[in-house]
């Protein structure tokens, strides 16, 4: 497995992942040997969604644990993928279905009913839908926006609760 | 304090004590004439007769009073922590129990800590442990208990026996290896009772607190293997010691850590078990709480076990089951007594420090040991600290900084465990013994007092993070949950099978097999986040009640008095009383009791919130540990605006949603989403229905709302709160839209209600009847009726909605909502009224709701 991971994927890649995601090189082919077995089809990409390599890599990026030494060495010119505001837009984007940057109350429905299962009813969802937004709403546009998403969130250990241990 | 001179009365401490004495002491006198034999007595000196309670309850009295004392000086009480007060105390009250009679009477004697006091404090910290915090920090915490205690314990025990060879721990201390490792054993473990006392008032976040809290709890094992191991060492003989009892003791050490462990979930189960049958015996569920947990704690010593760990999981293990099994005033009991108790036993432990440091017989001074002993533990568990975090952060998400480590390191407290432990060793066989117990005392004096004291400037100049007290939000609850989920793909398409997958792996177990045995079935169907949010309104709700005033009395009263009919007359009340009060808040008030109003159960719940509100205890708190009230502030007001802004948008957004359908298929839960596609209020949104539980059965939602209608419309006549006016315009508008005879039904109520001005609103004066339980069915069965003519109307203006299990296509698809919406609970009504079938019209009759 190893062996073979190894040979679809060229070391400037592995090196250029390691630079956009920050995973470590045995991380990195660990991770390509997973992406292959997933990857029935034998095209490069998983299910119709066409998502390669990469994109697999930056979306799992975002999981990393949060690393503030990363600072003091050299300041990464963009944000890290696993920073705080990135790990919530990750979660925002996965609320906000039509791309809009708002989270509006349907989608915020869809996310809440795909949660819960049948022993909520619909309007119950609903009022649990409609005191999330307003809890959330700050310029009384019924939706939630990606600023409100984060305000709402500050005092909750993000860092903590979006990041897993990827083994080393 | 002048009466200590009394030889035979055992007793020298008050002289409010000589003066109950006698007062007490009138016995059945006939029982006990063997004083004088011969003449009848009146009033005899009973005291042998009650002597230990009497002491007992005066020495609780003493540590009660001088809690009051303390905190008489404010600036006095956020500098000392309230265990260094208590052992000063102790001092003084030693003292003078000493000079009053050479010796000393009152000490810490290990049965009555080990058997009473201990279980007090570790049952109620276990109970309340926050389990996910708990279980998210369980590897550091498991490292510091198991791998630090060992490393203090074997570290301290050597070098204080290398400090003996070279001489620095005078000859008088006749101890070797052995004797010192043991010593090094019982001093070394972390105290429970002390890291709550100090911790509990200096307030850091809850990570850092977890952590060292878990580790003083789980080191129990650790202690207790070590302890035992080495007393059977020290009584067989260091040189006699063979290799397989090195090997029996890990073996031991699994055992006890296990065994204790396997013990305490045993017992929470059976009592999960248990509370889910108590729904007859309501008023005893806090006592079968209480038991199983102790008996998991007696039942552990009895086998030798570790009990604290047992009595910790068995807390752990049925917090979640018993809290929703059994009922609010239960939770309140149970909450409230074992606080109490553990208040008690901690004064009472630290009190008895402070006397028996005093006695001098029972110890001896090497100053030598002391310092290197003080010496040695400090570094040592420094050292400790260090070591395993820089192993630990290799592991963790977020890692420990040097400032956490520094807290830790400092926190690691020794309290009346080691001194129990101590005193409890044989003098024969440890001839050190008085050696020992005085070094102990200082040591945890030490601890206690001076890093007491010291904690929380140090904790404020390290600029430690701090406990949030922040308001439970439900988009908090919503996100983190989606967190969860999110995080168990990851880890599931990353190919890990992380933390994240097992946890998932043990709440579908938990789902599918514990939840089903431990829950009631009442509450099994209950999905957590609808329960979550339900206290979250609950909360907003008494917040605005609190803030209402003196109104709360009568608020109180009313709800108390209408329990019959409590629905419309409790919003009613409440909505008259709070409409005059505040104008926004009236009708703010009005729409959450309405969400809160469903069944008696969370009316007794509310009852219980408001004499509570007043007296005890605020609800909006998230204590995860706290003794102490803290001051109302700036975050009361907020809640009230942001609940305020919430209630006056949702008016706005006023729509139907009265079909309570889906409350008869709680039975069938996999119909509702097939039967629902057809209700009109699909992708609307909705006041919720309200929840109801299978007991509570009184809900008929179509009263409530015409009664909402009326309750609208009659705030405008009443007081039009500037708020309500324009989200009710389009409410009346839409009434007026369909058509004449609406409106004159409407306002026949409203003005009733203007001359309905007092308060208690019982049956009688309102025609109100609210229809009761039996009528319920024909009711619903007439709502079925109804039901598909109202949806035949409705369903066209619905179609374009799509039942909310569809994805794709994202964008949104609802009709402008405003309008469309807005006429359904009007057309609905109107076929109601306007036009109702023969049944509907006797039952409109029936049911007039008139406020």
């Amino acid at each position: 497995m190893g062996s073979r991971a190894s040979t679809l994927l060229r070391e400037e890649e592995i090196e250029e992942i390691k630079k956009e995601t920050g995973f470590s090189h045995s991380q990195i082919t660990r991770l390509y040997s997973r992406f292959t077995s997933l990857d029935k089809g034998e095209n490069g990409t998983l299910r119709e969604d066409q998502v390669n390599f990469r994109g697999f890599m930056r979306t799992l990026a975002h999981f990393r644990p949060v690393e503030d030494n990363e600072k003091n060495k050299n300041p990464p010119t963009t944000e890290p993928l696993n920073s705080r505001t990135n790990k919530l837009l990750f979660a925002f984007r996965l609320y906000d279905l039509d791309r809009d940057d708002k989270i509006s109350r349907d989608e915020l429905l869809q996310v809440l009913r795909m949660m819960v299962g049948v022993n909520i009813s619909d309007e119950q969802l609903g009022s649990i839908a409609d005191r999330t937004i307003q809890e959330a709403d700050q310029n009384g546009d019924n939706c939630i926006s990606f600023q409100e998403f984060m305000k709402v969130l500050e005092k909750v250990d993000v860092e903590q609760k979006m990041s897993i241990r990827f083994l080393h | 304090h002048s009466e200590f001179g009394a030889p035979g009365v055992a007793s020298a401490r008050s002289a409010a004590e000589e003066a109950a004495g006698p007062g007490e002491a009138e016995e059945d006198g006939a029982e006990h004439h063997h004083h004088h034999g011969g003449g009848f007595r009146v009033v005899q000196w009973e005291w042998n007769y009650v002597q230990t309670p009497y002491i007992i309850a005066i020495w609780l009295l003493v540590a009660s009073v001088a809690k009051i004392l303390f905190h008489f000086s404010q600036r006095f009480t956020t500098v000392v922590p309230e265990s260094c007060m208590l052992i000063l105390l102790g001092l003084v009250l030693g003292g003078i129990v000493l000079i009053a009679n050479k010796k000393q009477l009152y000490q810490l004697d290990p049965a009555l800590f080990f058997l009473f006091l201990l279980p007090t404090i570790v049952g109620d910290a276990g109970y309340f442990m926050p389990a996910r915090l708990f279980f998210d920090n369980l590897g550091a915490i498991l490292t510091y208990a198991v791998v630090g205690t060992l490393w203090n314990a074997f570290c301290t025990g050597f070098c204080l026996y290398a400090a003996k060879l070279l001489g620095i721990i005078g000859h008088h201390v006749q101890a070797d290896l052995m004797d010192f490792l043991l010593f090094g054993a019982l001093i070394s473990a972390v105290d429970p009772v002390a890291v709550l006392a100090v911790f509990e008032e200096v307030h850091v976040n809850e990570t850092l607190f977890i952590i060292v809290f878990g580790e003083s709890l789980l080191n129990d094992a650790v202690t207790v293997v070590l302890y035992k191991v080495y007393i059977s060492f020290v009584e067989v003989g260091g040189a006699n010691v063979l290799t397989a009892d090195y090997f029996k003791g890990v073996a031991s050490f699994l055992i006890v850590s296990i065994g204790g462990t396997l013990v305490g979930l045993v017992f929470a189960v059976i009592l999960g078990f248990v509370t889910r049958f108590t729904k007859k015996v309501r008023i005893i569920e806090p006592l079968f709480v209480f038991l199983l947990v102790y008996l998991a704690y007696l039942t552990a010593e009895l086998f030798s076990l570790s009990a604290i760990l047992s009595m910790t999981f068995c807390g752990i293990g049925a917090n979640k089951y018993v809290e929703a099994n059994i009922s609010q005033k239960s939770r309140t009991t149970i909450k409230y007594t074992m606080k109490n108790l553990a208040s008690i036993a901690e004064t009472i432990i630290f009190i008895f420090l402070g006397i028996s440091a005093v006695d001098k017989s029972k110890w001896a001074w090497d100053t030598g040991l002391v310092s290197c002993t003080l010496v040695f533990i400090f570094v040592f568990r420094a050292m400790g600290v260090v070591g395993q975090t820089w192993v630990l952060n290799r592991f963790r998400l977020v890692p420990l900084d040097k400032i956490d480590q520094v807290v830790m390191s400092y926190g690691g407290l020794r309290g009346a465990v080691a001194f129990a432990l101590v005193v409890l060793l044989d003098g024969e066989q440890v001839k050190a013994k008085d050696y020992f117990v005085a070094t102990t005392i200082v040591v945890v004096f030490f601890t206690v007092m001076f890093q007491g004291l010291t904690i929380k400037p140090l904790v404020k100049w390290l600029k430690v993070p701090r406990a949030t007290n922040r308001k439970p939000t439900i988009n908090e609850e919503i996100h983190e949950r989606a967190f969860d989920h999110i995080l168990t793909a990851v880890e599931d398409i990353a190919g890990l099978q992380g933390y994240h997958h097992w946890r998932d792996k043990w709440e579908q177990f938990d789902r599918n097999y514990l939840s089903k045995l431990l829950l009631r079935k009442s509450v099994y169907r209950k999905s957590e986040l609808w329960e979550a949010y339900q206290k979250i309104n609950i909360r907003d709700a008494i917040s605005v009640i609190d803030q209402v005033g003196p109104s709360k009395k009568s608020i109180y009263l009313s709800i108390y008095i209408s329990k019959k009919n409590f629905h419309l007359t409790l919003f009613a009340t409440v909505l008259l009383v709070c409409s005059r009060r505040e104008n926004g808040s009236g009708v703010c008030l009005d729409l959450q009791v309405i969400d809160n109003v469903p069944g008696s159960k969370v009316v007794e719940d509310m009852e219980t919130h408001h004499v509570l509100a007043g007296n005890l205890y605020k609800p909006r708190k998230r204590s995860h540990y706290s003794r102490h009230f803290m001051p109302l502030g700036e975050k009361e007001r907020q809640d009230r605006e942001v609940f305020q802004r919430n209630m006056r948008i949702r008016m706005e957004t006023y729509k139907s949603s009265r079909h309570k359908r889906h409350k008869k298929e709680r039975t069938a839960p996999s119909s509702p989403p097939t039967e629902d596609s057809h209700l009109p209020w699909k992708g609307g949104v909705g006041l919720p229905p309200p929840c109801v539980s299978v007991e509570a059965t009184k809900i008929i939602p179509v009263d409530l709302q015409q009664a909402w209608n009326q309750s609208i419309s009659s705030l405008e006549s009443v007081s039009s709160p500037p708020a309500s006016t324009e989200p009710v315009h389009p409410r009346v508008s839409a009434l007026s839209r369909l058509g004449g005879p609406r409106p004159a039904s409407y306002t026949a109520p409203s003005t009733t209600v203007s001359s309905t001005t007092s308060i208690g609103a019982p049956a009688p004066q309102s025609s109100f009847c609210f229809p009761e339980k039996k009528k319920k069915k024909m009711q619903e069965e007439e709502e079925e009726e109804e039901e598909p003519g109202a949806s035949q109307e409705m369903q066209p203006l619905m179609l374009p909605v799509r039942p909310p299990g569809l994805l794709p296509p994202p964008s949104p698809p609802l009709p402008p909502p405003g309008p469309g919406r807005r006429r359904n609970p009007c057309v609905y009504l109107r076929s109601l009224v306007a036009a109702p079938p023969p049944a509907s019209g006797d039952l409109h009759s029936r049911r007039p709701t008139q406020l």
